[in-house]
């Protein structure tokens, strides 16, 4: 909501400068974006005249002008400017003078071997505009040795509002103007709103014919003469934006910007019959003010005569029977329409206007017929003509209420104490109406604040005038001496495995939830119901099935920026369809590249092993102690299909690892290796764990013993078989197994593997004698034979 | 006397000079072996008479010592210099790179969302969360914003298609969802922190179409404005770790709160590109509060005659790119390891409150 100082001035009586004026809109809830100020910021610029303009004697395009400022002996200038001739007033800025474009001062330069003592500007050195293609010449009646600002027209500052949705009534010159007179800063004019009497009856004659438009009211004014509305009027106008067209027009525009009331305007000699407020009949069509043709649909509200829509209600006025300068009979129309049918006319059509923006926030149900009036006296002031009676279709809809408001409620919500007193004083500033009944107050809302219906609204109001600042700050209560913790037990699962994570040395980063659908399908996504419709660019148009590919992307990002050997994470939601609640929070890392070079290590591809260690490391933090359910071969489609693996508890799936499918790595355009792992976080089992005491510590006083053994087994038995079963041999001596070789080729038959097994045997009675372990060690080769065919290798 | 001598000083000069430890053991066994020289003197003192065995007794014990332990103290010496010759060998260039181990990072919305839950968690706020795709109900009616709500328009929402059973549901666009999911399940009183990703549809230099929120949701029968502005004033000291802060309060409007606040924190931007908090003559924007709505109550199940309480949000990224100096939002969302390197936290940072919420 923009408008000017002198525009405010009108209804506000106030000496109040614009600084001040600007402090307290803010500090009222009108908040004050800018103040564009080009008086104050041009101060320094002077107007001045060119008296003579020479070539300048060293250079063809530069010429030596002598200028007048109007302050004794003339200022010798040199100027580029293909403009700068001799009589043309000019804005001129002396040596000291802050050049808006630059933000330095100008100093008295020699150019070309002459001194120059001075500037004559462009309109893009001021940050006037882009014009920089010769110096400003100033009207020619410019004063010189006057202040720039005044010969541009630019004294006025134009003030602009941010104004939230709930203020309808500020959309309105007036109703800042209103509030800023209730918080104390200048007194309201209220304006002459008398009616006009009418001299005849309209030959037009409104009609409402949908509960959409509950009021529609209009008088003819005939003998008009349309021209350019008065200069003061088309400033205004031009500061806040907005382009004159005529004084028919004008006056609308005018009143749609100083009272929040849209007019309309209509040839009358272009209406046949009468016009009436109806629904649009389905496919009707309109060509609108803005030269395009809309499509309607029975949901919106049209203005119409015999020939058809002449409008869209409460939106834009339609071409065919506009105003022109050839106008002699104007039909000043003005109406009310409902808030929720407009805000959805609008969108439907996307047509933004200052009518809709007024309509849809709720203008005041009182000042339809004001406005016709003021609208009237403006126009048979500027165009003169013979005004008709008003004639009015429908009412305003009922709009009086009271709210029974305890004083108290004050204090209780707004956290500060205002005296009853100073509090139905402030009501009644802001219009309200207050009955004092004793305990509570009575108090009823003006018709222009359709947003105030409950008491914790008469709070607010209350406490914004009176200063929100004033509030004092008052400690909260403290649930404990001591806080407790409050993070649930998978928000510190998830924190462990985070922390875990960057500890081995991952990156974490955060990717948009949304990615490619083609990249979405490649992770089991990509379907319709995971769609978003209205992406922000056709890439981002899928909900992520899965974080590899965020991190992917990531990846290959980085790779064209060199970056190969990576371990990126993130912590974030994987989704399954579009439902709230269909997703997961999954703990996903790669790793990419073959290793950093090292003289003294060897390197070696991210493989499965390195991921399989950092998803059991993620996994031990999550769960507090380390995994024991083993994984098993095999993972969804993007991962290569030999070299990739699941860890499930039952039939929950924790956790899945493993290096890339080439043709997903393709996809990406990546050239490395890259393993991956991917952790559901949500589906990881709290802790049993009782009490925070440890099992008691009891370390066995007897020698444990090591003893390898090399079992040869077919190539398609696994790790964990001959683990299973060599710890199986008996659980109770046999503390730990691992393989700690593997081994293909030359001695071992085609089809076979060794393997290479360390078994610690932990006694806890007493000290094994050598045929003790030998017998132990026959059991576990038994076991392991039994179980997986193995043979001991030779 | 003077063969003993002769003795004494060949054997120690032949022990000086023996060039290494199979020498020595020669040098042993001709002067202490059982047929060495000095063995074979001390034989004879079995055949002497008492009084020559007192003389020579001492003479010939005292011979053996000296050369046992000049024997042994060579040993030693021919020890350490063959120790120095190994260790000389095994000398290497300790300028040589250490071997390479990757160094990870928290991204810094993480480390703030930390700094902020230790920060809330002294207050008693536990911390809600919810799911990125909302119900309309959830992120819009319930909120005291009905369809075709002009406030809509200050949300632009991203659209999810309709789903197999015909219903059709939104990202997010704020967190407060999440406050009426925590409203319909939990009974006052409430201290909630509700972090969490919102979108909308928004893409230019100073915003992405992904964003973090975090806002703070309390309800009870007695907390007011007055402890919102506490808490706010609260919470800034501690996450910018600063001794004084300076708020400023504007009226505003947000359809779920009334009366509704925008607070301000005074700072001071002299210094082009830099911001210090808590001084000046600026005004940074922290985010937007209020009263929660009594709609909102009444919507979400709570007697709002009887209960009343505060929300306020800001936004996270924004915490984190005051804080730490982070002059662009959308570089939180790219992965460019260097960007990740350079503003991102060391594992073990974790933000406490006795050890001071950043280093």
């Amino acid at each position: 909501m923009k408008f000017t100082l002198s525009w405010l001035k009108a209804p506000l009586d106030t000496d109040a400068a614009v600084d001040a004026i600007a402090e307290r809109l803010t500090s009222i809830g009108l908040e004050v974006e800018s103040v564009e100020d080009a008086g104050a910021r041009l101060k320094d610029f002077a107007v001045a005249q060119v008296i003579s303009a020479e070539k300048h004697p060293n250079a063809d395009k530069l010429r030596l002008c002598m200028v007048d400022a109007g302050d004794g002996a003339p200022l010798q200038i040199v100027c580029g400017a293909p403009n700068a001739r001799a009589g043309i007033k000019v804005v001129l800025a002396r040596p000291g003078t802050v050049i808006p474009v630059t933000g330095e001062a100008l100093k008295i330069g020699t150019i070309r071997g002459v001194e120059s003592r001075g500037m004559m500007c462009s309109a893009r050195e001021l940050l006037l505009g882009e014009d920089h293609d010769g110096i400003i010449e100033l009207p020619t009646d410019a004063k010189i040795g006057d202040k720039a600002a005044i010969a541009l027209g630019l004294t006025d500052p134009v003030i602009d509002v941010s104004l939230t949705p709930n203020r309808g009534d500020c959309t309105a010159v007036y109703g800042i103007a209103r509030d800023l007179a209730a918080s104390g800063l200048g007194r309201l004019r209220e304006g002459d709103l008398s009616p006009v009497p009418g001299k005849f009856p309209s030959p037009i004659k409104p009609a409402v014919e949908t509960e959409a438009a509950p009021m529609f009211a209009g008088r003819l004014i005939r003998g008009v003469k349309n021209g350019p509305s008065p200069k003061w009027l088309q400033d205004w106008l031009k500061a806040v934006g907005l382009r004159p067209i005529s004084a028919l027009v004008d006056v609308t525009n005018f009143l749609s910007l100083d009272r929040g009331r849209p007019l309309h305007v209509y040839d009358a000699a272009k209406v046949k019959g009468d016009l009436r407020a109806r629904l649009a009949k389905d496919g009707e069509t309109v060509l609108a003010l803005d030269g395009k043709t809309y499509t309607l649909d029975p949901t919106m509200v049209v203005i119409a005569d015999d020939n058809g829509p002449q409008g869209i209600g409460g939106v834009m006025g339609g071409e065919d029977s506009s105003c022109t300068d050839a106008t002699t009979d104007v039909f000043v129309e003005a109406a009310l329409f409902d808030p929720i049918s407009i805000a959805r006319t609008g969108r439907k059509l996307g047509i933004i206007s200052d009518a809709r923006y007024r309509f849809e926030r709720g203008v005041d149900p009182e000042f339809v017929l004001p406005g016709i009036e003021l609208a009237t006296k403006m126009i048979l002031e500027f165009c003169g003509g013979e005004p008709s009676e008003l004639v009015v279709a429908g009412a305003p809809p009922a709009w009086k209420r009271s709210i029974d408001f305890d004083p108290g409620h004050v204090s209780r919500l707004g956290g500060i104490e205002v005296p009853k007193s100073e509090q139905i004083a402030i009501l009644k500033r802001l219009g309200f109406t207050v009955e004092d009944a004793g305990a509570s107050l009575k108090v009823s809302p003006p018709s222009w604040r359709s947003d105030v219906n409950l008491s914790a609204d008469l709070v607010e109001e209350i406490v914004r005038m009176h200063g929100l600042n004033k509030v004092p700050s008052v400690a909260m209560e403290r649930l404990h001496a001591v806080a407790k913790p409050v993070l649930t037990p998978a928000q510190r699962r998830t924190r462990f495995v985070r922390r875990t994570l960057a500890g081995r040395g991952f990156n974490e980063t955060i990717n948009f939830s949304f990615i490619p659908r083609a990249h979405a399908a490649l992770f089991g996504g990509g379907d319709d119901v995971r769609q978003v419709e209205n992406p922000i660019s056709a890439d981002l148009d899928a909900l992520r099935p899965s974080v590899l590919p965020s991190l992917l992307a990531a990846a290959a990002r980085n790779a064209a920026r060199g970056f190969d050997n990576l371990m990126l994470f993130e912590i974030g939601a994987q989704f399954e369809s579009g439902m709230p609640g269909a997703q997961a929070l999954i703990a996903a890392g790669i790793r990419t590249g073959n290793g950093a070079r090292s003289w003294s290590k060897a390197t070696h591809p991210a493989d499965v092993f390195d991921v399989k260690a950092d998803m059991l490391a993620a996994l031990e933090a999550a769960m507090g102690s380390a995994m024991t359910a083993p994984a098993k071969a095999g993972a969804p489609g993007w991962y290569h299909p030999g070299r990739s693996g699941t860890l499930a508890l039952g039939p929950k799936v924790i956790a899945t690892f493993g290096e890339l499918h080439p043709k997903v790595l393709a996809a990406f355009d990546l050239k490395g290796p890259v393993a991956a792992f991917e952790i559901n976080l949500d589906a990881i089992p709290e802790s049993k764990a009782k009490g925070k005491a440890r099992a008691t510590f009891a370390p066995s006083p007897f020698q444990a013993v090591e003893r390898d053994f090399a079992f040869v087994v077919d190539g398609k038995v696994t790790a964990e078989e001959v683990l299973r079963a060599t710890k199986g041999a008996d659980r109770a001596l046999i503390e730990a197994a691992t393989v700690f070789d593997v081994y293909e080729g030359k001695g071992v038959p085609e089809g076979k593997k060794s393997l290479a097994v360390s078994v610690r045997i932990q006694p806890r009675d007493k000290t094994l004698t050598e045929p003790e372990i030998e017998a132990l060690a026959q059991k576990i080769v038994a076991a392991v034979t039994k179980t997986t065919g193995a043979a001991l290798r030779a | 006397m003077s063969d003993i001598a002769t003795l004494e000083r060949d054997i120690l000069g032949a022990v000086a000079s023996a060039s290494d430890e199979a020498a020595l053991e020669a040098l042993r066994v001709a002067a202490l072996g059982k047929k060495g020289s000095i063995s074979e003197l001390l034989k004879t003192l079995g055949a002497m008479s008492a009084e020559e065995r007192k003389v020579n007794g001492p003479l010939f014990n005292g011979l053996r010592d000296k050369v046992t332990n000049a024997i042994a103290a060579r040993k030693a010496e021919l020890g350490d210099v063959a120790l120095n010759a190994r260790l000389a060998s095994e000398t290497v260039d300790v300028t040589l790179p250490a071997r390479p181990e990757a160094t990870g990072t928290i991204h810094p919305v993480s480390q703030v969302l930390d700094e902020i839950a230790a920060i809330f968690a002294d207050l008693g706020f536990a911390i809600a969360e919810g799911p990125d795709v909302e119900y309309d109900d959830y992120n819009f009616t319930k909120l005291n914003i009905p369809p075709d709500h002009p406030a809509r328009e200050m949300h632009d929402t991203f659209y999810i298609a309709r789903q197999e059973d015909g219903s059709r549901h939104i990202l997010r666009t704020h967190t407060s969802p999440v406050q009426v999911r925590t409203m319909l399940k939990q009974k006052p009183p409430i201290r909630v922190i509700v972090p969490g990703r919102t979108y909308r549809v928004d893409n230019d230099a100073t915003h992405t179409p992904m964003f973090h929120q975090l806002e703070a949701l309390v309800i009870d029968e007695k907390t007011h404005l007055g402890n919102l502005k506490w808490v706010v004033e609260e919470f800034c000291k501690a996450f910018f770790e600063i001794e004084n802060v300076t708020l400023r309060a504007r009226p505003s409007f947000f359809p779920f709160t009334e009366p509704s606040v925008e607070w301000d924190m005074r700072c001071d931007r002299s210094v082009p590109g830099k911001i210090a908090f808590g001084t000046g003559n600026d005004w940074l924007e922290l985010g937007g509060s209020g009263m929660v709505h009594p709609n909102v109550l009444d919507m979400c199940g709570i007697d709002s005659t009887k209960y009343q309480g505060f929300a306020f949000g800001f936004g996270l990224d924004r915490m984190a790119m005051l804080k730490y100096g982070a002059p662009d939002l959308r570089p939180f969302f790219e992965s460019d390891v260097r960007w990740l390197r350079h503003y991102g936290f060391a594992s073990l940072d974790l933000p406490t409150l006795d050890g001071g919420l950043s280093r």
